[in-house]
């Protein structure tokens, strides 16, 4: 199992995830948005939430990690579209105060666990901090 | 590296808007000195992404952050505007280094300051100092965790 603290506006988690979705195991994700660096950081994360509501989460992760060219609000709603999301609902879960406490709560307990750079990843109680290399999927195989 | 208990070194520094800065300024409340080796290189840019993001959290536990490189004040500015910092970024330019090496974290090899985090009290005494491994990001709940064993003034 491997928890992922990521950041769906930022390069280096995309890159991540192409590796991590190669191995056969459980992904265990944690929003950790650095909006002074990817404005829409927060809004990706809560949009995510929101489509999880829906039974989507991971649709939307895997999409928004995959095509970081098309972030923007209409490229939501094309994906909430296509992933058969109810758009009224999506629109209003993802702009509730709920979505943006579970994302607040994930960063902050990235932060407790000392997280300072997306993406991190946690593995048999180790921290591996950057685009995973050599020694996560040592410990991940 | 400076050791809880001594005085911290004083200094006056720019800015990246070009004022004056001095440790001095700060007495009679707690600042925490973030060093770090270099505006724009990856490492630090994270470094300070994430301290921005919980700047609100460092307030409300009564601490202010300055960053300090050898950077000037001119790319110190770059540097703000380009990653959305707040963070006030004090340029240890001329003569270089200075500041680093009062506190005992300047890099002889490297010519930059090490990555490294010094808390200094209200009575401008150094009460907690942390030096990271190369390429290591302190994460933001040192300084939590530092804040939270101070002793009470």
């Amino acid at each position: 199992m491997v928890i992922e603290y990521a950041d769906l506006e930022c390069p280096y988690c995309a890159q991540a995830h192409l590796i991590l979705k190669e191995l056969a195991i459980t992904r265990v994700f944690r929003h950790f948005p650095v909006t002074s660096k990817h404005p829409r950081a927060r809004v990706l994360a809560a949009a995510a939430e929101a489509a999880g509501r829906q039974g989507k989460f991971w649709e939307m992760h895997d999409s928004l990690l995959e095509d970081q060219g098309h972030l923007d609000d209409p490229h939501l709603w094309e994906r909430a579209r296509r992933f058969g999301l109810d758009l009224e609902r999506f629109e209003a879960d993802r702009r509730s105060a709920e979505a943006g406490e579970r994302v607040e709560a994930d960063f902050r307990s990235g932060i407790r666990a000392g997280v300072a750079t997306t993406p991190t990843q946690y593995a048999a109680g180790e921290a591996f901090p950057g685009v995973p290399g050599a020694s996560l999927l040592a410990v991940l195989r | 590296m400076i050791e809880p208990g001594s005085p911290a070194p004083e200094f006056t520094l720019s800015d990246q808007d070009g004022n004056r800065v001095s440790l001095s300024d700060f007495r009679g409340r707690t600042v925490v000195l973030v060093f770090y080796p270099a505006d724009f290189s990856r490492v630090c840019t994270d470094q300070l992404s994430v301290y921005q993001e919980v700047l609100p959290q460092f307030e409300e536990a009564g601490a202010q952050l300055v960053g300090i490189s050898v950077d000037g004040a001119f790319c110190h500015k770059a540097f703000q505007d380009h990653q959305g910092l707040t963070i006030p970024l004090l340029a240890d330019f001329h003569p270089k280094g200075e500041v680093a090496k009062a506190y005992g974290v300047y890099s002889e090899k490297h010519g930059v300051a090490g990555r490294a985090l010094v808390m200094v009290g209200p009575d401008g005494l150094v009460q907690w100092s942390y030096l990271s491994p190369p390429l290591e990001i302190p994460g933001a709940n040192l300084i939590f965790d530092a804040l939270e064993q101070r002793t009470p003034a």
